[in-house]
């Protein structure tokens, strides 16, 4: 079967000559892509209702609902889980319109930069309202 | 990109994207994609409302009142419709992992149910939000 499969014109001459298969890694990131995928389903949801419910109110309000630890918690992992899945994805993008190695690495380094920086700020805003509360 | 080298066998080419028909799993996917670039923009709205909402009430309220304006109504739409296109394409890709809904109409049917999906499930959280006195 492996020997068939190596003739196939699908292979590279490069392929052939190394005798690599997979990667041997990349794997985790995809399965992390499902799996930050179902959680986001959930969350979303709950996410999008919440939004409605914040709308409705001012600022006194948003500091009391963060105050309630359900939804400090639901939101600290739509947050985390949020960016960690939006990281995932543009690197997808990005590895497939980006040719060029070195633009490819500084966009890759950049998405991440971006998203671990933006989720960081996120969660740390969030984190000083639920627990300390509001200002004046 | 191209690896190819003096001597390198003739490869299978796939035809450029122009070159095939449109059809409605051909526009999924490119919306898939594009909705995803959207929610990635539309997720610094939330890291935006947690740093407003830390800055305390006069930040607050001036983002809040960002939003609320017509151009914000406008943005915060179309990212409603890009989180549930990209949410019901995301449910297609793990029926896909599945190994279920390969076939030519599973396909095409999926793809309309979530265009038609996010047109729906979009407006009906603005009218619920209109009506409960969120707009």
């Amino acid at each position: 079967m492996s020997g068939k499969a190596s003739d196939s014109a699908y292979r590279t001459p490069l392929g052939r000559a190394r005798g690599l298969g997979s990667a041997k890694s990349g794997v985790g990131r995809f399965i992390g892509e499902r799996v930050t995928s179902v959680a986001l389903l959930f969350l979303v949801i709950w996410g999008v209702w919440s939004a409605i419910a914040l709308a409705r109110g001012g600022y006194d309000d948003a500091v009391q609902w963060l105050g309630s630890p359900v939804n400090a918690v639901l939101l600290l992992l739509l947050a985390v889980v949020g960016f960690y899945h939006m990281r995932v994805g543009m690197a997808v993008i990005i590895e497939d319109y980006i040719g060029k190695p070195t633009t490819r690495a500084l966009l890759l380094i950049a998405n991440a930069f971006v998203c671990w920086g933006a989720m960081a700020l996120t969660v740390v805003c969030l984190l000083k309202v639920a627990l300390a509360g509001g200002g004046s | 990109m191209a690896l190819a080298s003096p001597g390198a066998r003739q490869r299978p080419l796939s035809p450029h994207l122009l070159q095939w028909r449109w059809h409605v799993t051909m526009a999924m996917s490119i919306f898939m994609r594009v909705a995803g670039g959207a929610t990635y923009v539309g997720l610094f709205l939330v890291a935006g409302w947690a740093l407003a909402l830390v800055s305390g009430r006069e930040a607050y309220d001036d983002y809040m009142g960002l939003l609320g304006s017509i151009p914000g109504k406008v943005v915060l739409f179309g990212f409603t419709v890009a989180v549930f296109l990209h949410l019901a394409g995301g449910v297609r890709h793990l029926l896909w992992d599945l190994g279920k809904g390969y076939s030519k109409e599973a396909a095409s049917l999926s793809a309309w149910a979530s265009i038609v999906f996010a047109i729906v499930a979009s407006i009906g959280v603005w009218v619920i939000a209109g009506l409960t006195g969120a707009l």
